[in-house]
């Protein structure tokens, strides 16, 4: 894709395409966050230089294919195990970086198990979990995170807390764990948002790479097409359903993260 | 040769350490947890990774992990807990690695009991995870064969990147007996080319299990069954004693088998010609051998600790040539000599009414 | 020619240990042996049990339901195996804590006060050798000095202080079963 376009001598180049990711088009629907969250990833990756060190574990859900999009060495954990197959590799590669993408689905509900006992353990890996409130790849159903009253396949007269129980706000549960080092949210729901979620997903992968603990970005996310609204409409969804009840913030960042 | 008193879940345990084992990854459970114990102590003290795992689940993916590294791994469970670990092989046979599970299998169904039983018979074989294939599975009746078998395991697990069960029951893993254990082996191999290391100055690689097109994964398939026929006839493996001449064929393996050997030699001192076959490997099934030996008897026995699940093998081995009976335990109950012993003696003397 | 043994006691007196060193001395003469426990709950609290094996030939079956040997250190061993011992064989028990004398003709009842005896040698946990050496006299399946020589071998490091008490009581049971024998 850069040499399509060659910048004239003169000019210089401020915009690239990282190469931590592939030249694939991904199968996203258009509106949905996953990609923005790809490419914050990607250019913290090439900007601290770890390519070539890294290891990447596809979760199961709409970012299934994230192996074909990341021009990394990468493998697809079973649905939530991708916390216990990065432990698995990690341990076997200390000195390398391994990361886990994982939705809220799959962190939260079916791998809520492993995700904590991970970050317990305070396993040298970083988690980015996108957190959209809905199961995407299934069709829209209710997610451990769905918001109290909302409508999804699986609860189409709203989520009624009553039977369905309470929406898990998964950074704070982790935060309160020691192995934590770094747990924060942020949001990826407009410009200002997004360069402070890029700066929180450079710190976690600093924090792994000092070795420090278990880091991990929780970033809210849009599904438009399960939410049932226009792209744009989408990102405001965020702003005033999302954020009141997920706030954005920093739940963990332990001393020796803060010295970094 | 140096033998020592071992216990079969510490024999396990110490002739992975010197088949090359990488890392262990295990939760405990009865009658297997000595495994797990010896390995926590063994393996740290080695530098290499050992680590308890939050459940059965987590663990075998964790083996999903570092074999993706291209390290040799392994795990260990029994009954209950190898069901949990049924999600993680499926996928890691859909990513042709290669690992080393143990079953140590006690009663159930449910949580059973803790006592020696092969009723995870049809599990190792057949179930072992959704989708089409079978795990290699060798099964020990002695804690000699169990050292041998874990570096036969390690091996084959790498020959065909394929996992490699090893079904012992509760009384293998608990008992004691002279084993001489294998010499140290170098850890050190050529990188496999599957293994994720970063792609540092080469193509990426990917290790997955995930092909979204039918044809693709028809592929992938052919693929595996070629690879598993080759198995089935390169690896079949069984021992026999007294099969000369033998008019009644006794079948069966693991604990089940060796009594059955006690049994076998007292009514050869009554005069009854009767022979065992032990399988050594229960995938893939000996059906070769047992087949030529169905030929030359009039009758067979199986001997198993379960409901009789070989049982199913036996008689697809046979295909009717001859008449098929069982004998079985279950729940955790170790069949006596004398019970078999009778059960031979029984089918011997209706097969004299048939001659 | 294969001998089977059953040892039988609560748990702490030792019962396992004593199976253990009868294999590791059956070993060492270069026979064939299996030791089998009973494991779990059992072990914690309630009445254990090992099964011992010694073989010049490849051992089949590990378990037998009539063994040729059973010692029982307490009542509910005497008990649950007194009616399996086969016939013509030994039943040992620890007559300290076992009042009940077997009504069986076929098989040969050994009565040995091995906690008293242990206790005059000096530490009541030695009960279980006490028994081992009258049992290995009364039906001589191995050398008593095989024993010692796995006693010696085998005895972990935070025990060897009572390695001496061990060969003592050893001794002890050892003469106790060697006058019964010869008084029968």
């Amino acid at each position: 894709m850069v040499d399509m376009v060659m910048a004239p001598p003169e000019m210089q180049v401020v915009y690239d395409y990282p190469d931590s990711l592939t030249d694939t088009p991904t199968s996203y629907c258009p509106g949905c966050t996953h990609g923005i969250a790809h490419r914050l990833v990607a250019e913290v990756l090439d900007e601290l230089g770890l390519r070539e060190q890294t290891v990447l574990v596809s979760p199961v859900g709409c970012s299934v294919f994230i192996y074909q999009y990341f021009n990394l060495d990468a493998c697809v954990a079973p649905h939530g195990r991708a916390p216990a197959m990065a432990t698995g590799i990690k341990r076997m590669l200390p000195n390398h970086i391994v990361f886990t993408y994982q939705g809220d689905g799959d962190l939260v509900s079916i791998g809520a198990a492993e995700i904590l006992h991970a970050a317990a353990r305070g396993e040298k890996i970083t988690t980015i979990f996108i957190n959209n409130a809905i199961y995407g790849m299934t069709g829209g159903q209710m997610a451990p995170t769905s918001l109290p009253g909302q409508k999804t396949t699986s609860s189409p007269t709203g989520r009624d807390i009553v039977s369905t129980g309470n929406p898990i706000r998964m950074s704070e549960v982790i935060a309160q764990l020691d192995g934590a080092a770094y747990i924060v949210r942020r949001s990826l729901h407009d410009v200002a948002s997004i360069r402070k979620a890029k700066k929180a997903i450079l710190t976690a992968f600093k924090v792994q790479m000092a070795g420090l603990g278990f880091s991990m970005v929780e970033l809210l996310s849009s599904c438009p097409t399960n939410w049932g609204i226009a792209p744009e409409t989408a990102l405001e969804w965020i702003e005033q359903n999302m954020l009141p009840y997920y706030p954005v913030g920093d739940f963990k960042v332990r001393d020796d993260v803060k010295a970094l | 040769m140096t033998r020592e008193l071992l216990k079969g879940n510490v024999a396990i345990a110490e002739a992975a350490v010197r088949a090359g084992l990488d890392a262990y990854f295990g939760y405990p459970i009865t009658p297997q947890t000595e495994l797990l114990e010896y390995l926590s102590q063994r393996m740290t003290d080695l530098g290499r990774v050992f680590l308890q795992a939050e459940s059965e689940v987590a663990a075998i993916n964790m083996v999903y992990g570092a074999a993706a590294t291209g390290a040799r791994v392994m795990t260990s469970s029994s009954s209950p807990g190898f069901s949990l670990m049924q999600e993680g092989m499926s996928y890691i046979a859909g990513s042709e690695l290669p690992c080393v599970i143990v079953d140590v299998m006690r009663g159930g169904p449910g949580l059973g009991n803790i006592h020696p039983s092969q009723g995870d018979y049809f599990q190792v074989t057949r179930s072992a995870g959704h989708g089409d294939f079978h795990p290699i599975v060798l099964a020990p009746a002695t804690v000699q064969e169990a050292v041998d078998f874990v570096t036969l395991a390690f091996d084959l697990a790498d020959q065909y990147r394929h996992m490699v069960l090893i079904a012992a029951d509760g009384q293998v893993g608990q008992m004691m007996e002279p084993a001489e254990l294998p010499p140290m082996r170098d850890r050190n191999r050529p990188e496999p080319d599957y293994a994720l290391t970063g792609a540092a100055g080469r193509e990426r690689r990917v290790v997955h299990s995930l092909h979204m097109q039918a044809d693709e994964e028809e592929a992938f398939n052919l693929k595996l069954q070629k690879k598993l026929k080759q198995i089935k006839k390169t690896e079949q493996r069984s021992i026999e004693y007294f099969t000369e001449d033998a008019e009644l064929l006794v079948i069966g393996y693991g604990t089940a088998g060796r009594i059955a050997y006690t049994a076998v030699e007292a009514a050869r001192e009554r005069g009854i010609k009767v022979g065992l076959l032990r399988p050594q490997t229960l995938w893939p099934f000996p059906v070769q051998r047992i087949s030529e030996l169905a030929d030359r008897a009039s009758g067979c026995l199986v001997v198993e600790m379960n409901a009789g699940q070989m049982l199913e093998d036996v008689r697809l081995a046979i295909g009717g040539q001859i008449p098929v009976k069982f004998y079985g335990r279950m729940g955790g109950v170790v069949p006596m000599p004398d019970e078999i012993l009778t059960a031979i003696e029984e089918n011997y003397s209706r097969l004299q009414i048939l001659v | 020619m294969q001998k089977e043994f059953l040892f039988a006691g609560f748990g702490g007196q030792g019962v396992m240990f004593a199976g253990q060193l009868l294999a590791y001395a059956a070993m060492e003469e270069g026979l064939e042996v299996t030791w089998i426990p009973s494991y779990g709950p059992e072990m914690r609290g309630g009445t254990a049990h090992c099964f011992v094996v010694i073989s010049d030939k490849p051992i089949g079956s590990p378990v037998t339901r009539h063994p040729k040997v059973a010692v029982a250190f307490n009542l509910p061993s005497f008990t649950k195996y007194e009616p399996v011992v086969a016939a013509g064989g030994l039943l040992a028990v620890n007559a300290s804590l076992v009042e009940p004398i077997t009504s069986r003709t076929d098989i040969t009842q050994l009565r040995v006060p091995a906690t008293q005896i242990a206790d005059e040698v000096g530490d009541l946990r030695l009960a279980n050798v006490v028994m081992l050496g009258a049992v290995l006299t009364a039906y001589q399946a191995l050398p008593l000095d095989a024993l010692r020589r796995a006693l010696e071998k085998h005895t972990p490091e935070h025990r060897r202080n009572l390695l001496n008490l061990n060969y003592q009581a050893l001794a002890r049971g050892a003469e106790l079963a060697a006058g019964m024998v010869q008084s029968a």
